[in-house]
């Protein structure tokens, strides 16, 4: 059994780049001023010739990754969800995604869970805008383990992809020997037959909390884990459907465009049955400290047993 | 160059640009305005300075070409067919459903374009980030990208700017088709985004203002910017918009609008009177 760490995964991220470069020459890492926050200054210690500080200038930033992809490089580029996927968007769909180059994407301090700095680096429209993206690959890992994993992933896939990390620490999750990453493969946490909680990032310890605690009630939850939003698992997603007949989602994005309208999309074409959403309901957030601010957007484990009870009562 | 490598270069400007206003003719949309401007820089990169194999467009020590102004692709396209990419036939199927020469350079279909452009403010970066690996890797290729006057209206170019002159990306050479119009009318009264040369010296970039036109003046230019250590080099070229086409020349109207059949005649025929008066000297 791995350790249980509680790191934040951007953390994770900046040790996982280090990692892979150590195996991989042709991986360098491009920031826009913002190192110290988005971890990957952990690699600039150790790779100082492969990192390339581009200042604040997140959208030009895209574009040398997009050159550099093209001469072979393995670029991963990181910054604030904000201002990768939102600022740069443009320059992710056109300079990368277009001509299919193999850059790497990564927004930091997604979500309500930014904290302090309130609504304007409160990124929840990330994956939305990027899962838009002819074949983009969209992630979004759980935990420590999952963000060594998807990083992993991520350099040995072929095309862009995007990376979602967190500024929170989390609890780990996946420290079990038999975990495995498969690129848009879901993973089953924990089996039930009464309803099914699918969660993606750092949602997936809060739904197992919820599961946990439905489970002394009576109420029988199974809860999947999609680190992976696109390609999503439809198959895992429609299998559950048939079998528990009722869906809720959670995720730290606006519930427009993210993990519930892909797993409600998926559903509604093989196998329509409820599916509730659990994410920021089309608000700004504002400043807080973090956890408080999750709780107060109902994204915890309480809030997510509440709605699975309102549900099966329906 | 002699006086018989220049004349050459002349024909074959005078080819491009009868194959940029066939490809727009053809496809009943484009611009060519822009690219007749840039007819003759396109001429000298791809027949002149750049060090590049038709027969084996994917080289990795090549020198690169981003058109960051990639609206003109039909100029480009014209190039890239002459120097033997593609057969020039291809010219006629340009934006045509199914066909390899999409309106604005995609990478992934067409032999020759190094990277696929047309938003503006964007080819200029990836230039910078193909600059950069060559650095990286200690390879002597260089890299060449062409904007428009107008597109140095995106900000982005100035991102792109601030990192090459910080980079000291001395195998970057920035080209701007400076031919004064934009969509909207003369740049001057559109948004104002001159003056070039001072912003790309504050920038860190070696600058240099040319003729456009003239093949002797692109050859000094090049050679100089080669010559350049520890820092990017800029040539603002100044263009005649529509350069070739007696009714295209300096008109505003002419930046994204096809000729029809008998203006198309006009064109072809003005060209081909160019053609022969520099073949038969």
């Amino acid at each position: 059994m791995a350790e249980m760490v509680k790191k934040a995964t951007r953390e994770s991220f900046g040790m996982a780049l280090t990692e892979l470069a150590r195996e991989n020459p042709d991986v360098v890492v491009l920031d826009a001023d913002l190192a110290a926050a988005t971890k990957t200054g952990i690699f600039k210690k150790e790779f100082p010739d492969r990192f390339i500080d581009c200042g604040i200038a997140e959208c030009n930033m895209i574009g040398i990754a997009a050159g550099l992809a093209t001469c072979g490089k393995i670029p991963f580029a990181a910054s604030f969800a904000m201002f990768s996927a939102g600022r740069a968007f443009e320059q992710v769909r056109n300079s990368v995604g277009y001509p299919k180059l193999n850059v790497k994407i990564a927004g930091s301090h997604a979500g309500i869970s930014t904290g302090e700095d309130g609504a304007t680096h409160q990124c929840c429209e990330d994956i939305a805008l990027m899962r838009t993206i002819p074949g983009m690959v969209v992630l979004n890992p759980s935990d420590h383990y999952e963000m060594i994993a998807a990083v992993k992933a991520a350099a040995k896939h072929q095309g862009p992809v995007y990376i979602r990390l967190g500024r929170l620490a989390v609890e780990s999750i996946n420290n079990n020997d038999d975990y495995h990453f498969e690129l848009g493969k879901g993973i089953t946490l924990r089996d039930g037959k009464d309803i099914t909680i699918v969660a993606t990032g750092l949602m997936v310890s809060e739904a197992v909390k919820a599961a946990k605690a439905l489970e002394a009630e009576g109420v029988d939850a199974r809860v999947i884990n999609i680190h992976t939003i696109k390609p999503l698992d439809k198959e895992l997603i429609v299998k559950a459907a048939k079998e528990t007949g009722r869906i809720v989602t959670v995720e730290e994005h606006n519930i427009i465009g993210g993990l519930g309208e892909a797993v409600a999309a998926a559903v509604c074409e093989e196998c329509p049955v409820p599916v509730t959403r659990i994410g920021v309901n089309d608000v700004y957030g504002h400043s807080g400290p973090a956890v408080d601010l999750l709780k107060e957007f109902g994204l915890c484990a309480d809030h997510i047993a509440e709605v699975v009870k309102d549900v099966l009562k329906k | 160059m002699n006086a018989c490598e220049k004349k050459q270069l002349q024909i074959n400007a005078c080819k491009v640009r009868m194959g940029a206003v066939e490809g727009v003719y053809c496809a009943k949309s484009g611009h060519p305005g822009g690219s007749l401007s840039a007819a003759d820089i396109f001429t000298y990169l791809y027949f002149k300075e750049m060090h590049i194999d038709p027969k084996d467009p994917k080289n990795p020590d090549r020198d690169r070409f981003v058109l960051s102004k990639g609206h003109c692709a039909p100029g480009l396209y014209a190039a890239l067919a002459l120097r033997g990419y593609f057969s020039m036939d291809e010219l006629k199927t340009l934006r045509h459903i199914g066909a390899m020469l999409q309106g604005h350079p995609d990478m992934k279909g067409t032999p020759g374009i190094d990277m696929s452009s047309g938003s503006l403010g964007q080819g200029i970066s990836a230039a910078c980030g193909m600059a950069k690996a060559a650095k990286m890797d200690g390879k002597d290729y260089r890299v060449y990208t062409l904007l428009g006057d107008g597109e140095c209206e995106e900000g982005q170019v100035w991102e792109a700017a601030m990192f090459a002159g910080h980079q000291k990306l001395d195998n970057l050479c920035v080209i701007v088709d400076f031919n004064g119009l934009q969509i909207d009318g003369p740049i001057s009264e559109v948004a104002g985004p001159e003056p070039f040369d001072k912003k790309f010296e504050a920038f860190g970039f070696d600058v240099q203002v040319i003729d456009g036109h003239d093949f002797d003046a692109l050859e000094a230019a090049f050679n100089h910017a080669k010559t350049v250590k520890g820092k990017p080099s800029a040539i603002i070229c100044k263009t005649v918009k529509g350069k070739g086409v007696s009714y295209m020349e300096n008109q505003v109207g002419w930046h994204g609008t096809a000729p029809n059949t008998e203006q198309y005649e006009v064109a072809k025929n003005e060209l081909c009177a160019q053609l022969s008066e520099l073949e038969a000297e």
